[in-house]
């Protein structure tokens, strides 16, 4: 453990303070670049907590992947529809609570209308073909979800405070400003990651969960129950993508470009690797940090809105030193 | 009943490997050909040739192109987008700097550098496999089209970011882009440029090439100790699928739209390619034309079927409905035919050789 451990707390502020003494250097060259410490921890900070977001959806790709090894694509889609239903149910009246339980409801329901029609007929399929069948439920989802509650740009409310709030006064001339808003969704996050760790690992559904996404034929002859293993973890990525797009939501309106933030997952899935949930977090954090310091730092120099791209470059050049990601199983290939 | 092969004795290797050893195949393939060379032009509406037979031409050229890559190589790749964008601009930028230089000799220059973009993008592929290289192949994606709505060079400085297609002739008075390039010329072009790269594509995949092509999608290591090189497969694969994909951009930009932005490439566009691929028919060229055709005339339908049968609906409802419609098809095809629409004709040419005693 500790010597897993051990090289990121060395190595994430030995990379933390490296990169930032590059600027400082290069901001001494280069008059353009405006670089203080506090100004560089502060959108360090701001990118890690948008990274937390980035988290979120991947973690929704990685359970289904983990389970039943399909890609699926669906999952900015289902975040998009969560967030559409629930602030359907609060404009019929009800308390965001109940609303919040009646859309867990209806994606558990979705998930397992999806377990019936899409995959169970095409279970033993090629990989390729059950992606692309995702692909066909992302533009179904997107149409219903439009359909049944409108394009319109929607506010989803449930009260989490705005305020910026100033942390280490002490250390830097007037504060580090940090959004209030992104610390309480981080610990949102912060909570699910730990639920659903202790779901997988504490109890028997989680175990056979587990058993499922290790070897399928083995876990179905023991007599685990495909089929229902598959609706629990659909659901399960149901109720993740409902609190991501909860979060989403309400940080930037419930509307149709937030089906589009799960290409924004991609990258942080492969560099954290396709089958590892502490991967699909860390990743999360990395491009969140990452594509954040890059813009403000580096588009002075190659041109702005980098971000479309920098997550993926990052990623693939990761991906070029080792191919299976961060966490994810080493790639073993046998003829 | 007309649909025998029996009586036709191959008596050469020749024959034997002709591109269709059926006569009636032979026959059946040059008629279409030559219906749609002499005929359609005369017979079409000026609407029909531009927004359906313009669009299915162009889109079957990407789609042969990403299905050497995907269907006959086994690399998918979402970077679609980017290429086809990469040929629009590179198109842009030769003919506005040498307009004297023949329009077809841009459109296969232009192929050329796309084909070169392709092989940077195609590196990863030597160290990343699988659903891991799709993902990277997005980063061709992002990149390309940022490059060409960030820099202005691209677009020659003009302030929309628009790029439109300056009046070019083929030979003669023969207008193929710009404002006096009538529908029928620009089809004429198409079909025959189509016909010409489809033939080209269809020669490359039954020759040693292809051969290796398809051993690197069926298990690579293997292929690799039967002693076809990967690095040399998975290259060329990109780099022909890119040449094929950029030479369709840039038919898209010139010919059908005749001015276009570079967010028109975005990854939708490749999704709309790829599923060319998959409901057509992976590993198939008759297939890339089979789902360029579905998927060029789905939204079509979609989108006139409520006025046809009577219904009125607002325009975004409609939009939405379409969305739903073509994501269900899609799960609806890949459940019912996962090998495409080409695999259900090789059932139907069965089928037809025994009909009507098929015991």
């Amino acid at each position: 453990m500790i010597t897993r451990v051990l090289p990121w707390l060395l190595g994430v502020p030995a990379v933390i303070v490296g990169l930032g003494l590059l600027f400082q250097l290069v901001s001494l060259a280069e008059p353009r670049l405006y670089f203080t410490w506090a100004y560089y921890l502060e959108v360090l900070i701001a990118g890690t907590l948008q990274g937390v977001m980035y988290s979120l959806v991947a973690l929704g790709f990685v359970l289904i992947f983990k389970a039943s090894s399909i890609f699926n694509f669906a999952q900015g889609s289902m975040v998009l529809f969560a967030a559409l239903t629930m602030v359907g149910m609060i404009e019929w009246g009800l308390h965001w609570t109940l609303a919040f339980l009646v859309t867990a409801a209806v994606m558990i329901l979705l998930a397992l209308v999806i377990e019936r029609v899409v995959l169970r007929p095409l279970v033993n399929q090629p990989h390729i073909i059950l992606f692309m069948a995702t692909i066909g439920i992302f533009y179904f989802l997107d149409g219903l979800g439009q359909t049944l509650w409108g394009s319109d740009v929607k506010q989803l409310d449930i009260g989490i405070p705005r305020s910026p709030i100033f942390i280490l006064e002490g250390t830097f001339e007037g504060g580090i400003l940090v959004n209030h808003f992104d610390v309480i969704a981080a610990a949102i996050g912060g909570v699910l990651v730990l639920i659903l760790a202790l779901f997988f690992q504490k109890t028997r559904v989680g175990r056979a969960l587990r058993a499922v996404a290790d070897d399928h034929q083995a876990a179905l002859s023991v007599g685990i129950p495909l089929k229902t293993i598959w609706a629990i973890v659909w659901s399960v990525a149901g109720i993740v993508a409902l609190v991501t797009g909860v979060i989403w939501g309400s940080k930037l309106g419930v509307q149709f470009t937030l089906a589009l933030i799960a290409l924004k997952a991609l990258p942080v899935l492969i560099l954290g690797g396709l089958t590892s949930i502490p991967g699909a977090i860390v990743g999360g954090l990395i491009i969140g940090a990452g594509e954040q310091v890059a813009e403000v730092f580096l588009s002075t120099f190659i041109g702005s809105a980098i971000q479309d791209w920098f997550a993926y470059v990052l990623a693939m050049l990761f991906l070029l030193v080792r191919p299976e990601g961060l966490f994810g199983e080493k790639i073993i290939e046998r003829v | 009943m007309l649909y025998r092969e029996a009586g036709q004795f191959k008596s050469s290797y020749v024959a034997d490997q002709a591109i269709f050893p059926i006569k009636q195949d032979k026959i059946g393939v040059l008629l279409i050909f030559l219906f749609a060379l002499l005929v359609l032009p005369f017979i079409a509406s000026n609407y029909l040739l531009n927004s359906i037979f313009v669009p299915f031409l162009v889109f079957s050229i990407a789609a042969i192109g990403l299905n050497i890559l995907t269907g006959y190589c086994g690399q998918v790749s979402l970077g679609t987008g980017g290429f086809m964008a990469c040929g629009a601009f590179f198109t842009f930028k030769l003919t506005t700097a040498m307009p004297e230089v023949n329009i077809l000799l841009i459109f296969l220059l232009a192929g050329f550098g796309t084909a070169l973009v392709g092989i940077v993008f195609g590196v990863p592929s030597l160290r990343i496999k699988g659903f891991y290289l799709a993902i990277v192949t997005l980063a061709a994606q992002f990149f390309l089209i940022w490059m060409f709505t960030q820099n202005p060079w691209w677009t020659n400085y003009s302030a929309a970011g628009v790029i439109t297609a300056p009046p070019r002739a083929l030979f003669g008075d023969f207008y193929v882009t710009g404002i006096q390039a009538t529908p029928v010329n620009k089809y004429l072009f198409l079909l025959c440029f189509t016909a010409l790269l489809a033939l080209v594509a269809k020669n490359l995949v039954r020759s040693a090439i292809g051969r290796s092509w398809m051993a690197i999608r069926d298990m690579d290591i293997a292929a690799e100790i039967i002693g076809i090189r990967p690095l040399a497969a998975k290259l060329s694969a990109f780099a022909v699928s890119s040449f094929f994909i950029g030479i369709a951009g840039a038919l898209w930009a010139f010919i059908y739209t005749a001015s276009v932005e570079a967010l028109a490439f975005e990854v939708s566009r490749s999704f709309q390619v790829l599923f060319m691929i998959l409901i057509g028919g992976l590993g198939s060229i008759l297939g890339s034309f089979l789902g360029a055709a579905f998927i060029v005339l789905l939204p079509i339908m979609l989108s006139n079927l409520p006025a046809m049968i009577g219904l009125r609906m607002p325009v975004d409802l409609i939009a939405h409905l379409e969305f739903m419609i073509f994501g269900a098809l899609i799960v609806f095809f890949l459940i019912v035919e996962p090998h495409g629409l080409a695999r259900l004709w090789q059932i139907g040419k069965e089928k037809l050789r025994r009909w009507p005693f098929p015991y």
